[in-house]
């Protein structure tokens, strides 16, 4: 290996190390013995434990789990169909709705959150659980319908033309064609958008209320008091979650 | 095909249904709540208005918005000087490792920006790890005021946003037809001029939508501002955040969301034009 490749690949690894090195930092010191000081004092599973002991937590966590599988669902559902839609079919109105996915997926989070919490508010639904759902379903939608499109435009129409053929309705060559063979991204959206559900801060904090805390939230406004060594476990689970639903996710949609 | 089919109806109809009532709906009422006044009892009072727009204009506001763009557009810079490098030699790299390497900058992409910024908290404090490696190296001989600082604020963004950089620019980058680089290198450019006439007008919509993605989030960004910047350092996410929560003037944080969403406009041309320009072989 030449000087110039090793310059690239310390370059490269700098960069790693800029990306990873406080997530492994916060992850170890989750284990580490010792309340405040940063000094390494010994493995230990204290702060997990204090995190267990926390019953309004655990109902927090459970609250975040619970939005995020929903919503994940009901995106998958209306995203995979509109994507197999707007892959098949001409229509009126399709340049706009493409853009308008398109400006959904670009807007700024804060300019979403206040959008849906104008909304919400002329409509005067109380904010909490249902208004919840309804943002963090309308901001999984786009990110469902972009892993479906880019799957289906991989694969042989002269599928769906066979299943037409032999008399297929359109329902029947979807749940029965068209949906076996886009398993893997409709999967992968389902994993994607549960974890944008999951650590979405910016649209929740402006459409839940004091009636229905999730973890992000709460991550938030521990955060804000002081670090503590519960708050990097927390993290870490966080993190787990996440790190492993994207792992998933991502082998999933690089098989052939 | 008949419009009849009842998939094609379902499928369709969901998606118009939620777009419209939950994209299109919410932020036509964010542009009317703009003009609004502001109401005592009520969030806003029925009769048209400009004050709010007026008052972006208020030294006080405007240094805000000025502080905040400022802000994210150094990130950006930031990100950028860092991430161009960094893409390019990612599709330099052998086949076989790219797709682990690409992953590897995907998986920060997804995770929690909130925890990623409070994991820089835990690195700037006082008696944090850099002072500590600093203080241990010789470096330094008292620790260094890190966190609630403007740099720490753009550390932060930087950091969580980098990823953003990145994807958009590898792919662009990925894209770039290697025989025109040998065809200019063939004509007698030079290394500086291959870059700037050939490179950088080819990989212009990745660098655009890179800088998107890295500029606009980071203006709103108020929890990484309220993190690692203490009370001192205010982003337009912070401002329209306060007219929702402490101020209750919802007219005044429409119109600097509007403000926002025209700014987002404005990038997404520059985009498609530049993206347009690039796929027709056409350098500016």
């Amino acid at each position: 290996m030449n000087l110039k490749r090793l310059a690239e690949w310390m370059y490269l690894l700098l960069i790693y190390g800029f990306l990873y090195l406080p997530i492994l930092v916060l992850i170890v010191y989750s284990f580490n013995d010792s309340k405040y000081s940063l000094e390494w004092r010994g493995l230990t599973w204290q702060w997990y434990q204090n995190l267990l002991d926390d019953p309004d937590l655990l109902q927090t966590a459970l609250n975040s789990a619970l939005i995020a599988t929903l919503s994940a669902t009901v995106a998958t559902a209306i995203g995979a169909m509109a994507a197999v839609a707007i892959h098949r079919y001409a229509f009126f109105g399709k340049p706009l709705l493409n853009a308008l996915l398109f400006v959904l997926m670009m807007t700024p989070d804060i300019v979403m959150g206040i959008a849906l919490l104008i909304l919400f508010a002329s409509l005067s639904l109380p904010l909490g659980f249902w208004t919840l759902l309804l943002a963090h379903i309308t901001f999984n939608i786009p990110f469902v319908v972009v892993t479906v499109l880019s799957r289906i435009s991989g694969f042989d129409p002269h599928l769906i033309e066979a299943a037409r053929d032999l008399g297929a309705t359109e329902f029947q060559t979807f749940r029965q064609v068209i949906l076996p063979l886009l398993a893997p991204a409709v999967v992968a959206g389902w994993l994607l958008s549960f974890t944008l559900s999951m650590d979405d801060v910016m649209v929740s904090f402006f459409v839940t209320g004091p009636s229905f805390e999730i973890l992000p939230l709460k991550i938030y406004s521990m955060v804000r008091l002081g670090v503590t060594p519960e708050i990097n476990a927390l993290c870490t689970i966080m993190l787990g979650v996440t790190l492993s639903m994207i792992l998933i996710a991502q082998s999933l949609l690089r098989k052939k | 095909m008949t419009i009849k089919e009842p998939f094609k109806l379902i499928a369709m109809g969901g998606l118009w249904f939620w777009l419209i009532a939950f994209a299109l709906l919410p932020n036509l009422l964010v542009i009317i709540a703009s003009v609004l006044e502001r109401g005592a009892d009520e969030f806003v009072v029925f009769a048209f208005t400009l004050d709010s727009y007026r008052r972006l204009l208020d030294p006080l506001y405007l240094g805000v918005l000025l502080d905040s763009l400022q802000l994210s557009a150094i990130t950006t810079a930031f990100c950028l000087l860092l991430g161009y490098p960094f893409a390019y030699l990612l599709t330099r790299m052998p086949e076989r490792w790219r797709p682990l390497l690409l992953l590897l900058v995907i998986v920060p992409f997804w995770t929690s920006s909130l925890v990623r910024t409070y994991a820089i908290t835990i690195l700037l404090k006082t008696n944090g790890l850099l002072n500590q490696a600093l203080l241990g190296l010789g470096v330094i001989v008292e620790p260094l005021e890190l966190l609630y600082t403007p740099l720490a604020v753009i550390a932060g963004m930087a950091y969580t946003l980098l990823p953003f950089m990145i994807l958009p620019l590898y792919g662009s980058l990925e894209k770039l037809d290697r025989r025109l680089i040998e065809a200019a290198r063939d004509l007698g450019a030079g290394r500086l001029t291959t870059f700037r006439r050939i490179i950088l007008p080819l990989t212009l919509p990745g660098i655009i939508a890179g800088g998107m993605l890295t500029f606009l989030p980071g203006l709103g960004m108020f929890y990484v501002a309220d993190l690692l910047g203490g009370a001192k350092t205010m982003l337009v996410g912070n401002l329209i955040r306060d007219q929702f929560l402490s101020a209750r003037d919802w007219p005044f944080g429409a119109a600097i969301s509007v403000m926002l969403t025209l700014l987002m406009g404005l990038l997404l041309w520059a985009y498609y034009r530049s993206s347009r320009r690039a796929s027709r072989g056409i350098l500016p």
